[in-house]
């Protein structure tokens, strides 16, 4: 177990640099750089300007070279400086995290527990109006963007009803409090999440109705157990082990979300930052985030490999 | 609890109806099919795939789902009771405690990701009222009693940790671990190496003599059950077409379905062999009620009133019934040839 750990990780680090390099050449080919993001061409003695900042920031050197200078760095263990507001990338990445976290894991936990309850019910009552209604739904779901959802959840809920804020992290003036951090959360955790329940609904649906024809369930009744062991202990336990998988290969769909998420609620998580970096062409943050997200993405296939080999008995890696 | 004595009654199933609908197709699965089984005594319902021999034991355990499938009609007497009028909970307290079943397939019978202590402590404990322990010492015994090596050791091992024959031995155990007065076996070998199939075989039967229960038996092998058991129920497109005590079966079959069931064994000599002998024709069409004779399109000694009239299942000799028509003619067309 812990071989196969360390080859994973092994593995993982060329997949790693392989992103950086090429969301690295691929955002030098943005339009405009950090400098132009900064200095107005109307500035007296733009072009100086413009020079003498690009020479700063390295930015007139071959992008081969801007390249390896970051890898260098990063080898350090360093991420780099923002060219905006020079503040270290590290720095910036962990003060963002704890609230993209708190998003991420909201809506994913919102998306499990009523995705997969959803599934199970439309499985169980196949084909009946429970389960068309809950299909529609889920399809609706797959076809609504998140930021779509979003913008109707304000509306109604925020502004109609005002049962919610519209946006932040926390009533801003007042000391914090976990209430009102909370009531903030629930419109944009909602609209991240709701929209990836479908997923779950769908991939639990299939996966019960599959385990439910299986001749060990046949036995179970055979033996004369009570429906809910029959449905908990043989159906389900056998039937969730695929969406956990689904868990895995949510969370870079979550990420991409999110970033638009906490645009829209202008949650100030490290997806705000992203939209603001790329806006101001930094890359060492642009470059922070993506490796920073590449690393959890990587993470996360990893666990739920190792999730795996818990749930599932015939699973070993040795 | 009513063990009933030996050659009482135990199991008694009246006119059982049991059909399937699916698309607005209706399946008729088993067609009003009766049998009576005594205490201790072991059966056997043999015919080919689609013969409606696993859906009739599967509706006196009420394992039938609906959607899609509905038993119609029937009573089934066990132990004095009609299963089909029992609450849902009562029957509960029938499966796999006074009735229990060994399935085909070992390899797909068991939850692969529970291990088999838990397995078999999950029937023994609420049956029986045992506590995990005892549960679990009872478990050992059972595995022990069918021949499992070490079974304390391996009680907490998984299913993809045991061969086919031992998951088949684990079954058997599991099966019998409540003493159940009846114990179904559908097809318990078919899907086990032939050198297993006859332990396995061997094994439920001790222990069905050493245990007192009553046995049915499931198979499309005639050959397979000959030895095993007191009387053969032979089915055919959801009927009974014939029932006999099984020398007799054998001997003198007297349906011509079970006649050429008979003649369709390969010898194992191998002499006047040539090719292998199959019944002409194919299986009837499940979607129609059957109002005339389900074999007479491939039988060979039909008359028009064999397309007219569906047979009565009358009986010809003491514990020996049939359904055709002409079970009189045919026995002494087979006397006049055994004379020859």
């Amino acid at each position: 177990m812990i071989t196969y750990i360390l080859r994973r990780l092994l593995v993982s680090i060329p997949i790693l640099l392989g992103i950086t390099v090429i969301v690295f050449f691929v955002a030098s080919k943005m339009p405009g750089d950090a400098v132009l993001a900064m200095i107005s061409t109307e500035t007296p003695q733009a072009e100086d300007l413009i020079k003498l900042r690009r020479g700063q920031l390295g930015l007139d050197l071959p992008i081969y070279v801007q390249y390896f200078r970051w890898l260098g760095q990063l080898l350090q263990g360093n991420l780099g400086f923002s060219f905006q507001t020079g503040e270290s990338v590290i720095d910036m990445l962990a003060a963002r995290i704890p609230a993209t976290i708190e998003l991420m894991g909201t809506a994913l936990l919102i998306a499990i527990v009523i995705g997969v309850a959803m599934g199970v019910v439309s499985a169980l009552k196949q084909y009946s109006r429970i389960d068309y209604t809950f299909t529609f739904l889920g399809f609706a779901g797959i076809s609504i963007p998140d930021f779509f959802l979003g913008m109707i959840l304000v509306y109604l809920f925020a502004i109609e009803w005002h049962f919610f804020p519209t946006s932040g992290i926390s009533t801003a003036g007042d000391a914090y409090s976990l209430s009102d951090n909370l009531r903030h959360l629930v419109l944009p955790a909602f609209a991240l999440g709701l929209v990836r329940t479908a997923t779950f609904m769908r991939y639990t649906r299939n996966s019960v109705l599959e385990v439910m024809n299986n001749d060990y369930v046949r036995t179970a009744r055979a033996k004369g157990l009570n429906e809910w062991l029959v449905i908990t202990r043989h159906i389900l336990r056998n039937a969730l082990i695929p969406v956990v998988t689904v868990i895995g290969l949510m969370l870079p769909v979550l990420f991409g979300g999110s970033v638009i998420i906490e645009m829209i609620f202008q949650w100030p998580g490290i997806g705000l930052m992203f939209i603001g970096a790329v806006t101001a062409r930094d890359s060492p943050v642009i470059m922070g985030y993506v490796l920073f997200s590449a690393v959890i993405v990587q993470m996360s296939n990893l666990l739920t490999d190792i999730a795996y080999s818990f749930l599932d008995p015939r699973i070993r890696y040795d | 609890m009513a063990r009933g004595q030996i050659g009482q009654p135990l199991l008694e199933v009246r006119n059982l109806v049991t059909r399937f609908y699916t698309e607005g197709v209706t399946i008729h699965a088993v067609n009003g099919i009766s049998f009576t089984l005594n205490a201790g005594e072991s059966m056997a319902i043999v015919g080919e795939s689609g013969s409606g021999k696993s859906v009739s034991v599967m509706s006196l355990m009420r394992l039938i789902r609906f959607p899609p499938g509905r038993i119609e009609a029937g009573q089934v007497l066990f132990e004095g009771k009609d299963l089909l009028q029992l609450s849902e909970e009562a029957m509960r307290r029938i499966r796999g405690n006074r009735i229990a079943m060994i399935f085909q397939d070992p390899m797909t019978s068991l939850n692969p990701v529970l291990p088999i202590g838990l397995q078999m402590t999950e029937t023994i404990r609420p049956h029986l009222g045992l506590n995990r322990q005892a549960a679990r010492e009872h478990a050992i015994e059972m595995l022990a009693l069918v021949g499992l090596a070490k079974p304390q050791e391996r009680l907490d091992d998984y299913p993809h940790q045991f061969s086919g024959g031992q998951r088949q031995r684990v079954m058997i155990a599991m099966a019998l671990s409540c003493n159940p007065s009846l114990l179904i076996a559908d097809e318990p070998t078919t899907a086990l190496d032939v050198t297993v199939q006859a332990q396995i075989v061997e094994l439920v039967q001790g222990l069905q003599q050493k245990l007192g229960m009553a046995a049915i038996w499931i198979s499309h092998n005639l050959g397979l059950v000959a030895g095993v058991v007191d009387k053969v129920a032979v089915m055919y497109g959801g009927h009974i077409v014939e029932q006999s005590p099984v020398d007799e079966l054998y001997e003198r079959p007297r349906h011509p379905y079970t006649r050429g069931l008979l003649r369709a064994i390969p010898k194992m000599d191998g002499r006047d062999q040539g090719r292998l002998i199959a019944i002409d024709g194919m299986p009837p069409d499940l979607r129609y009620e059957p109002l005339s004779c389900p074999f007479a399109p491939r039988c060979a000694y039909v008359v028009a009133k064999c397309h007219a009239e569906l047979p009565t299942l009358d009986e010809f000799a003491p514990g020996q019934t049939t359904r055709c028509w002409r079970t009189g003619e045919i026995a002494a067309m087979q006397f006049h040839e055994s004379l020859q």
